[in-house]
């Protein structure tokens, strides 16, 4: 550790962060930048949170009693659209900041100034998006999935909500180039591409997916603007377009994306496992291998999101076999996991407590994705609750889940402070019970055919409505815990050590301090 | 911020201390989206912001733009810092086609699926029978509502194949304007490169007489159905790419006048370059699919 840091200093003796508060803004510090991701996302998460909240108030109990049906679409729409796009993206860009130059004993990201631009759009564009609330019309509210023709009825938050996704798509696609050429031209001597940490490995690909998919979606919203302003018809049938043809377009972009938002908790997954199991993971070639697999069936799976929208029977067949097809590389990853913790010297610290319920939890969001796969049972699932239930399994406990785990997980080295481990502990069991008291009835709901998006329902659904909604009023409650737990850490605790875990491997946990100094690995380090 | 005194060693890569030009991009830019949006919402008065907007992005990019340049002919940028340039160019780049690939694909999907869904074939059959009985006529098409009513298209072989031959032609001369940098030729360099932009701007010079005559002549429009709108669209972003490739290649001109190029390090003239590329090809695509067949 020692001589690495050393060296550090050197050239850059003098150049600590600047003072006060413009130091944020012209920052070109790959960990200030990703403190800044974080901190917004956090922020995202628990305003896009308030509006889960908003929705589980109104379906309580049947009826209408909180908001009128119109906001209560708005508020769908916009949680989605906060959640995706404004907490789990930029948490994972956050992450792959702060970690993935300290990874790979590089001085900083490839690209700063870039950097700073990637996350300083971000603000700004959810500033356009959240401004569509006080609207004429209000914000949008024809899903976060945005389909023509219905969208196209949007009010004044119409352009709003184009240009707000414009902005995401430019600030993601010049992350993730930041991102590739970090990774391909700032590692240091002797770090070759199968000795990355998974996580820089599950990042490298995302990236790719990044580049790939964002544009094809700023595409489908131009699209969008000109149907609705400037008299084209791609998605009008009196013109010779098609709405579905939108659909394709977008689930082109959105399968990819939901990829986006869990290979790099996979990598997360891969990285804390095998710390607590005091093993290395198991497996490593064949989880880079699934990975990559992974992502590239991801670009050909789009229409199992619109089975039911009257495609030939050969599309149907070929997009139920390939999304099947997705289950042996996820099920390579499962059984990686399970393998590096067999026999394993485990320990159950809040990190490898959310890993642990990651991967139980996961694995049953992955399970309801097989069913949906299959076409002809997805005539019964489309559009209900099951649907919820699924997602909502994959990406709170997925992708949610293991962010909380790596902020457990990576806080001490980042912060040089201990998180108060009880605290911890009662964050993941409270959050844990009421995750499942929150999602788990939404399966039964779906398949009595309760259908999602609706502010009001048929009687027989109360029950499980009502144990959904207490689940998500008590997991609401245990993330501003979780915010109050954060702020104890960044404020003081007991003091980190260099190596935090005692199974922690990694340049980030061998070769730096805790915390870890402004500048690292100036100098580039030795690699075994 | 600004410039360091100090001299950064050859051996350490260039890690800027600080920058304000990207807020400065990032207000540009919602200054842009909001006045755009206002305009589009009935608001005239929106113009005038996103053109204020559209003012502070330029502004940013002249002077992040010239801060590079500054530093990359103060040294300040080693090997490794070039290849960094040139992945994040090159990704760009491909992020660029990505786009282009959504409206490739929605011109294939409207040709191969929804047109002949209309007309009656495969699952299409009561489509065609209940909604659009009379609706027989294949592509270019302006859909059974006949939006934008009758029109003409424009022949492959008129304009478009001369504009095919300016682009193509741009692409020998930028490539000659390499060479002449390879071998330390200034004068050829800027010839060359003066050739280019000429060119550069000539095509789209051309495609607005293009335009004129669609509109004006053929009732062409970008209301005319899908034929219109993946049209104009392709074409659209294209031309748009192109002016600002040759603006790129403006930029570049100037700096070779300024001496900024060496045969070994001239990493932005090479960018440009692939850039122009990048235009020449995505034409090739829109003349064999947009005009042609």
């Amino acid at each position: 550790m020692s001589e690495a840091v050393a060296h550090d200093i050197h050239d850059d003796h003098g150049h600590g962060p600047e003072k006060g508060l413009m130091r944020w803004v012209y920052t070109t510090n790959h960990k200030d930048i990703g403190t800044l991701y974080l901190l917004f996302s956090l922020a995202m998460f628990i305003f896009g949170g308030a509006m889960a909240m908003i929705i589980r108030a109104e379906l309580f109990q049947p009826g209408m009693q909180l908001v009128d049906p119109h906001f209560f679409n708005q508020m769908t729409t916009m949680h989605a659209l906060i959640m995706v796009f404004g907490a789990v993206m930029p948490a994972f860009v956050g992450l792959a900041n702060w970690l993935i130059p300290m990874m790979i004993g590089a001085p900083d990201m490839a690209l700063p100034r870039m950097n700073n631009w990637s996350f300083w759009i971000l603000p700004f564009a959810f500033a356009l998006m959240s401004a569509t609330l006080f609207m004429e019309g209000g914000a949008p509210a024809a899903g976060w999935t945005m389909y023509a023709p219905l969208v196209l009825q949007t009010g004044d938050a119409f352009p709003f909500l184009i240009f707000a996704i414009h902005l995401l798509g430019i600030s993601s696609v010049m992350g993730a180039i930041n991102i590739i050429a970090t990774i391909m031209n700032m590692r240091a001597p002797g770090m070759t591409l199968m000795k990355m940490p998974l996580f820089v490995w599950t990042w490298f690909i995302t990236a790719y997916l990044l580049i790939a998919v964002m544009p094809v979606f700023a595409g489908a919203v131009t699209m969008l603007l000109t149907d609705k302003f400037f008299g084209t018809a791609f998605f009008s049938a009196a013109g010779g377009g098609d709405p579905v043809l939108y659909q394709h377009i977008f689930w082109f972009f959105g399968h990819p994306e939901v990829y986006i938002m869990i290979l790099p908790a996979f990598g997360i997954i891969s990285a804390i496992i095998p710390t607590f199991a005091r093993k290395p993971l198991f497996g490593y070639s064949s989880m880079v291998y699934a990975t990559a697999s992974i992502a590239f069936l991801s670009f050909v799976v789009w229409a199992h999101h619109m089975f039911t929208v009257g495609m030939p029977l050969a599309g149907e067949l070929f997009f139920m076999y390939a999304t099947m097809m997705i289950a042996v590389p996820t099920g390579v990853k499962i059984f990686n996991w399970v393998s590096t913790m067999w026999k394993g010297a485990m320990t159950f610290e809040t990190p490898m407590l959310f890993a642990l319920a990651f991967v139980v939890l996961f694995t049953i969001g992955g399970f309801s994705g097989l069913m949906l796969a299959i076409t002809p049972v997805d005539f019964q699932y489309h559009d209900t609750y099951f649907v919820v239930a699924h997602f909502h399994y994959v990406l709170v406990t997925g992708a949610v889940y293991s962010i909380i785990a790596a902020a457990y997980y990576w806080m001490p080295k980042w912060t040089g402070h201990m998180y108060n481990e009880t605290a911890g502990k009662i964050h993941f069991w409270w959050s844990t019970i009421s995750v499942n008291v929150l999602f788990f009835p939404q399966h039964f709901l779906g398949l009595a055919g309760m259908p999602r998006r609706i502010p009001d329902y048929s009687v027989q659904f109360a029950d499980w409505n009502m144990v959904s909604s207490i689940g998500g009023f008590a997991f609401g409650l245990a993330q501003i815990y979780f915010c109050w737990i954060v702020y104890k850490t960044i404020k003081g605790g007991e003091k980190a050590t260099d190596q935090v875990w005692e199974g922690a491997t990694g340049l980030e946990f061998e070769n730096l301090p805790s915390p870890v100094p402004y500048h690292s690995f100036t100098t580039a380090p030795q690699i075994r | 911020m600004g410039k360091m005194a100090h001299a950064h060693s050859d051996d350490s890569y260039y890690v800027p201390h600080g920058t304000k030009w990207p807020i400065i991009g990032s207000i540009g830019l919602t200054t842009a989206a909001a006045g755009f949006s206002n305009y589009l919402n009935g608001h005239n008065a929106g113009f005038t912001v996103m053109f204020g907007g559209l003012l502070i992005i330029t502004y940013m990019m002249y002077r992040w733009f010239g801060q590079v340049i500054q530093e990359s002919e103060d040294g300040y940028y080693n090997d490794q810092v070039d290849v960094s340039f040139r992945m994040g160019m090159g990704w760009f780049i491909f992020s660029e086609v990505m786009f282009f690939a959504a409206f490739f694909g929605a011109l294939f999907y409207a040709r191969a699926l929804s047109l002949p869904w209309l007309l009656g074939e495969g699952d299409g059959v009561l489509t065609n029978i209940y909604l659009w009985p009379l609706f027989d006529e294949g592509w270019p098409s302006n859909g059974p509502a006949d939006l934008g009513g009758d029109f003409q298209t424009i022949p492959a072989w008129g304009l478009p194949a001369i504009n095919t031959l300016v682009l193509l032609a741009s692409g020998v001369t930028v490539t000659f304007a390499h060479w002449a940098l390879k071998k330390d030729n200034r004068k050829g360099l800027i010839a060359w490169l003066t050739a280019t932009i000429i060119l550069g701007y000539f095509f789209v010079y051309l495609q607005a007489t293009e335009y004129l005559h669609a509109y004006n002549d053929l009732n062409l429009t970008m209301e005319s159905g899908i034929y219109g709108s993946t049209f104009f669209m392709l074409t659209g972003f294209h031309g748009f790419h192109v002016t600002m490739g040759a603006t790129m290649l403006l930029v570049i001109l100037v700096r070779a006048i300024k001496g900024h190029f060496t045969s070994q390090k001239h990493f932005a003239f090479e960018g440009v370059a692939w850039y122009w590329h990048f235009v020449d090809v995505v034409w090739l695509g829109l003349f064999i699919f947009v005009y042609w067949i």
